[in-house]
């Protein structure tokens, strides 16, 4: 490990750092014990339901809640009104850290004015058991008058569009500029100019768990609320200001958490609804968000539209990229415009560009709010730039690969400084990393150099098959901080708090691993616990795949600290000098001696006794809590290639095999990185070729269930090969990088690469995410006829 | 309210019932067996999936009365008394067939059902089997190897580890 | 998603079932309960009883001979997948009902609810009209028996009173040996297909085809015998010019779209899997082993 001086030899317990060691997380979950929020059960438990607005735009008349009141079984049918004596606000705050030129974004706790996308939660039913609160949500009578929707992106923007929100003068909620360089200077002298409308689709990020909350009114004025949330302490912090409750009465709590995937990143209105109409009723309440409300009030995201220019040299080098960037932000931004930000300030990926510049526009339209999904923006950045680089190779004849290699950033470069700020202010730095060795290990790997004469085979035969490659670089361990504290208590026993937060990721486990080490013991004696307010004074929690990073940097140096504590207090209590003892399972024992003490003794010892001595120049309590601070990225990359074979008749795509190369420096737990990748993988298949969330002209979604959105099922996907490499990350203590979303980032584009490559003889571009069969049959059909029309002009 | 008997992970319950309350409902909130889960509630995720009868149901498109007189079994009562794994829990763990844990009980119990009728099923019969059951986590590839990892022995009733 | 309220009846006669749907006007059967339950979660439909007919145990079971197949309208998906004196007379069964939903809805999921509910993707009624099948239903006026053509009555319609209750299916099996293809093209294993064609073939000794059949489901608002192709194809020996009249000839059906296809893409998917079918249908190494 690096910069590590935990002991390797003669200790009971193997460095387990690096290890496949199954997950501390494992049991309870395998046996039906795990506890997420719908398995919580409180004394005199209420349960809710939220009637939503079933209209994109309208302005609310009226809402008749008396029929809905007066069914048995049910204690409140509540509006803002009826909340608002709980509320400081009636609007949500803005979420993370705000910027300026974003009035009037956030959505409203309960709407009852005027509604903006369906879905838009309107009035709270609290009843006995869901069931009645959903025959009552039924029997709420709402007046709406229509009002006129904005359904597409691109036409918000038209003069004389109508407005998403009456509020608002303009659907545009922001335009900024990124870029550096002379572009115009970078055109002006191009061999060559290609130009290209890329657009990726929205999808919703479709944890198995959708979202809950609990709130639970405690005696003293407490308020506790668990959440199936990736950002407890923002729910905390958020609630704090929303709520009239003093932050220290109030505590937030995540449960096992069925999945994350971006959705549960954000604030939402049924977070500070439940706790108000809790504390408004003195009651206990639960609501849990069933699959139809993920579908039509969970985050959504990758509705991008890219008009894009790319200039190069002869020999395809990159000389500059420009263009112009339209976000479909929705209804709502419950949080600043970071997601189009991470998206434009990403393309450049691993290559080196010159100049490079970018309009964006974010947008709002009559839909489910836009926030992150896995990937947050890298996705659509990676699509634009591997597609146009698709472009270069195919009309230069240079071979795709090459092209990458080209221009990819090399190893001697770093690290390499792009002339581009993190949201946070600081310069874009690559801190490590070897992008063309990477892509050359996994064409070797892939086969890439005869696959031409493999496709050429196949096309005798009258097959098509295609290959197809994408880079990918992901800022992860975004700061500027995680908690980390390590506590060992007066039975020896570790445990490890947090403000990261357990999604299912195996966080618990890697943390945990990290810990061991340090004070030489087991992993599976460790107890973490990840998100509890009361636990964790101040944390971040789970985004930008930050947490191995942040936390584990923590950890470690927490961990590291409780370990010489140990030391140093068995050295004054044994009179052995400090440099004689070691740390081992459990003890603190001399190194060639026979005197040893109890981590679980010292603990009692520095807890203090009443009154009775301690021991000189130690502090109180044997633990250390470390919130290790960065402000950089530490970038992790990918490549992979994909092979496919497509049946024109059907416009099928069939993966028949994909490579992927993985590098998120040190593998804490090689077992959860594989993991991370494959399931990452498979999550940016579905983005390539089954998920859309549709919506009509009005605004009116067309896919609310599992039968109209495709989730990716176990016989869609072929075995996934996986290969890793570990460039240590030099920036924090633990050598590692972030895996969560690098798995999903060059999927799409590297599945679209090998599709069009595939249908190659048909001369066609494809430049979207998803293409069903259908379009892609559509695609191939209009190639054919234009082909039959202009015979000259098919490649 | 109905009136129902049934056999749960060989504990017999008895009570009262409303009718509409589905088998997952009745599981989860009635009994207490929180282990089934509930992820999509129209029959699509297999994350509810419990045996009836020896048969892989979705326990959201089953109501608690139509299984008067049955034999249910849930995750819970995959493991022994004295909470030593199942094989096919131990690989799940063991090959990382789980992350977040939500779709884990349905997998397990559909998958048992493939096991007791086919003690060694192919990759390809594995993933027809599951293709039913949804993970957004692990992309499938894990849970895969772990049924491989324990075929070639008969299944038999829960507690047959 | 939880269902509305509604009174439950647990029919232990047939007669019994028969008498509550006749007294009460939105009374629905609970059969398999894949497609009504999930209706009914989703609140798309709100009856005021369901009567729940899978204690009727007679009406659940499989009798197979080269006479006559009659499959009780309880009968599971899974059963019928599974029962090799079906496959034996009618292989074409286990081969599409296969790719009828998924392992846990095939357990439950019934031949007469997936008759009733006649999504026109639908592989059983796609099957019932392929082989010309009879329907049983019973009313308060006893059993009556409906050509599959006349129960089919329009999109997601059958043609039953709503005091009926189908109780049977019964159809002749082709000959022993026949030639068989079911080909279907669903986004995702399990999914309700964009199109499926099925297709039975009998040839003469000289091999000239005799009989066929030929349905095509899922392109239009229901399951469509493709009489033209049929008609294609019989007294040809399957030759190529005859298959591709019969291909061709899928232009002549009704194609409807939505969501999931357009009717140019739906024609290319039809015509596709009729090609395969009738491949496999024509594959005479292949028939051969349709009766062992």
């Amino acid at each position: 490990m690096a910069g590590t001086d935990a002991m390797t030899s003669g200790r009971t317990h193997a460095p387990s750092v690096g290890q496949r060691i199954t997950r501390i997380e494992d049991g309870p979950l395998l046996t039906g014990h795990g506890e997420f929020l719908d398995d919580i059960v409180l004394p005199d438990l209420l349960h809710c339901a939220f009637v939503r607005s079933p209209l994109a735009h309208a302005r609310v008349d009226a809402i008749d809640v008396e029929a809905a009141r007066a069914l048995p079984g049910v204690h409140a049918v509540l509006t803002l009104d009826d909340l608002m004596p709980q509320l400081r606000s009636g609007r949500m705050p803005l979420g993370a850290s705000p910027v300026g030129g974003q009035n009037k974004s956030t959505p409203f706790v309960l709407s009852d004015k005027e509604v903006a996308y369906v879905g838009e939660p309107m009035v709270l039913v609290v009843a006995e058991s869901r069931y009645i609160a959903e025959d009552a949500a039924a029997l709420v009578n709402i007046a709406f008058s229509s009002l006129p929707v904005v359904s597409d992106a691109r036409k918000a923007l038209a003069d004389g569009a109508p407005v998403c929100r009456t509020e608002l003068d303009s659907n545009r909620m922001s335009n900024f500029h990124v870029g550096y360089g002379d572009v115009d200077e970078a055109f002006a002298n191009a061999a060559h100019v290609f130009e290209d409308e890329l657009w990726q689709h929205r999808g919703c990020g479709h944890s198995m768990e959708g979202r809950g909350v609990v709130a639970e009114v405690r005696p003293g004025g407490e308020l506790c609320v668990w959440s199936s949330t990736q950002m407890p302490h923002d729910v905390y912090y958020m609630l704090a200001g929303m709520l009239r409750v003093e932050q220290e009465k109030l505590r937030v709590v995540t449960p096992d958490v069925g999945g994350g995937f971006g959705p549960k990143y954000c604030f939402y209105p049924e977070e500070a609804a439940l706790p108000a109409a809790a504390l408004l009723l003195r009651r206990n309440l639960k609501w849990v968000e069933d699959r139809r409300e993920t579908f039509i009030s969970s985050i959504q995201e990758r509705d991008q539209y890219w008009s894009m220019q790319v200039a190069v040299d002869s020999e395809g080098l990159l000389l500059g990229l420009r263009g112009r960037m339209i976000h479909d932000q929705g209804a709502y931004a419950p949080k600043p415009v970071n997601l189009p930000y991470n998206a434009v300030t990403a393309v450049t990926g691993p290559y080196i560009l010159p100049a490079y510049r970018m309009d964006v526009d974010v947008v709002h339209t009559n839909k489910v709010p836009v926030s992150s999904v896995r990937g947050a923006g890298y996705p659509q950045a990676a699509f634009t730039m591997e597609r146009m680089l698709d472009l270069v190779a195919v009309r230069l004849g240079i071979d795709r690969a090459e092209i990458r290699r080209r221009n990819l950033i090399p190893a001697d470069k770093m690290p390499y400084t792009k002339k581009l700020q993190a949201r946070s202010g600081a310069s874009l730095v690559y801190d490590s990393g070897d992008y063309p060795a990477a892509q050359a290990q996994v064409l070797a790997a892939a086969g890439w150099s005869d696959f031409a004469e493999r496709q050429k085979k196949a096309l005798d035969q009258g097959r098509y098959i295609g290959i197809g490659l994408a880079n990918a670089v992901k800022g992860t361990g975004r700061g500027p901080f995680e908690s980390g504290a390590v506590r060992i208590s007066q039975d020896g026993k570790v445990s490890i708090f947090t403000g990261a937060t357990a999604m299912g990721q195996g966080i618990a486990t890697a943390l945990a691993q990290i810990c061991a080490d340090e004070l030489a013991i087991g992993p599976d004696s460790i107890s973490v616990t990840a998100g509890d307010t009361a636990r964790t004074e101040i944390g971040l929690g789970g985004f930008a795949s930050r947490q191995m990073v942040t936390a584990g940097s923590s950890v470690k140096l927490a961990a590291k600290a409780v370990a010489a504590k140990a030391i140093k207090a068995a050295s004054k209590i044994l009179s052995v000098p400090e440099g004689d003892l070691e740390l081992d399972d459990g003890y603190v024992r001399e190194k060639t001696g026979n005197q040893s003490i109890s981590l679980g003794e010292l603990a009692r010892v520095l807890r203090g006794a009443p009154g009775y001595a301690f021991p000189d120049g130690l502090e109180p309590g044997l633990e250390a809590t470390i919130r290790w601070r960065t402000d950089a990225l530490s970038y992790a990359n990918a490549c992979h290639v994909a092979e496919v074979e497509v049946d024109p008749d059907l416009g099928q795509v069939t993966i028949t095999r994909y490579v992927a190369l993985n590098d998120s420096g040190r593998m804490i737990n090689p077992m959860i990185v594989e993991g991370q990748v494959q399931g990452g993988i498979v999550h940016g298949i579905g983005n390539a070729l089954y998920e859309f969330m549709g919506y009509d002209d009005e605004a009116q979604p067309l896919t609310t269930t599992f039968q109209e959105y495709l989730m990716v099922t176990a016989t869609e996907v072929p075995n996934l090969e996986t290969i890793y490499r570990e460039t240590l990350a030099p920036g924090n203590p633990i050598g590692a990088k972030g895996v969560g979303e690098t798995g999903t980032i060059p999927a799409a584009a590297a599945i679209i690469s090998a599709v069009e490559n595939a249908l190659s003889p048909f001369g066609l571009r494809i430049s979207q995410t998803p293409v069903s069969p259908e379009i892609l049959f559509k695609l191939i059909k209009s190639a054919r006829d234009a082909a039959r029309q202009n015979p000259d002009s098919q490649s | 309210m109905q009136e129902i008997t049934l056999l749960v992970n060989n504990r017999p319950y008895s009570g009262t019932v409303e009718a509409r309350t589905t088998l997952a409902d009745f599981l989860r909130h009635s009994l207490g067996l929180k282990g089934t889960h509930l992820g999509c509630e129209h029959g699509v995720c297999g994350a509810c999936t419990v045996l009836v009868d020896g048969a892989s149901v979705r326990g959201c498109l089953m109501l608690a009365v139509q299984a008067e007189g049955a034999i249910v079994e849930t995750v819970e009562g995959l493991a022994a008394d004295d909470g030593t794994l199942h094989r096919l829990q131990e690989a799940f763990s063991k090959e990382h067939g789980l992350q977040c844990g939500f779709c884990t009980p349905g997998m397990l119990m559909t998958l048992i059902e493939l096991l007791r009728e086919n003690p060694s099923p192919t990759e390809t019969e594995v993933r027809e089997a599951i293709s039913g059951n949804l993970c957004r986590c692990t992309g499938y590839q894990s849970i895969v190897r772990a049924v491989l990892s324990v075929t070639g022995r008969p299944v038999g009733a829960a507690g047959d580890l | 998603m939880k269902p509305p309220p509604f009174e439950y009846v647990r029919a232990s006669t047939l007669g019994e079932a028969i008498a509550t749907l006749s007294h009460n006007e939105d009374a629905r059967i609970l059969a398999g309960g894949q497609s009504l339950m999930a209706m009914m979660n989703l609140r798309y439909i709100f009856p005021s009883i369901l009567v729940d007919i899978n204690e009727l145990h007679e009406l659940a079971g499989i009798s197979a001979s080269p006479q006559l197949v009659r499959i009780g309208a309880m009968t599971r998906q899974r059963a019928i997948e599974t029962s090799p004196a079906l496959a034996g007379v009618a292989p074409i069964f286990q081969a599409a009902v296969h790719l009828v939903g998924h392992r846990q809805t095939r357990n439950r999921g019934t031949i007469g609810g997936s008759l009733c509910h006649l999504d026109p993707a639908a592989e059983l009624p796609t099957l019932a009209l392929l082989h010309d099948c009879t329907i049983e239903a019973t009313g308060p006026n006893g059993p009556r028996r409906i050509a599959v053509a006349d129960f089919i009555t329009g999109y997601m319609t059958p043609g039953i009173a709503a005091d009926e209750i189908v109780t049977a299916v019964e159809f002749a099996p082709w000959a022993p040996g026949h030639g068989y293809g079911f080909h279907e093209f669903a986004r995702r294993h399990g999914d309700f297909a964009i199109a499926s064609a099925a297709v039975l073939v009998e040839r003469a000794a000289d091999r000239t085809i005799e009989r066929v059949a030929i349905c095509v489901g899922g392109v239009g608002s229901v399951p469509q015998r493709h009489v033209a192709g049929e008609e294609a194809l019989t007294g040809t020996k399957g030759d190529e010019a005859a298959v591709a009249l019969a291909l061709d000839r899928c232009s002549q059906l009704d194609y409807v779209a939505d969501f999931h296809g357009g009717e140019d893409y739906r024609l290319s998917v039809a015509r596709t899997m009729l090609r395969r079918s009738l491949a496999d249908a024509l594959d005479e190494t292949r028939s051969g082993k349709a009766a062992a």
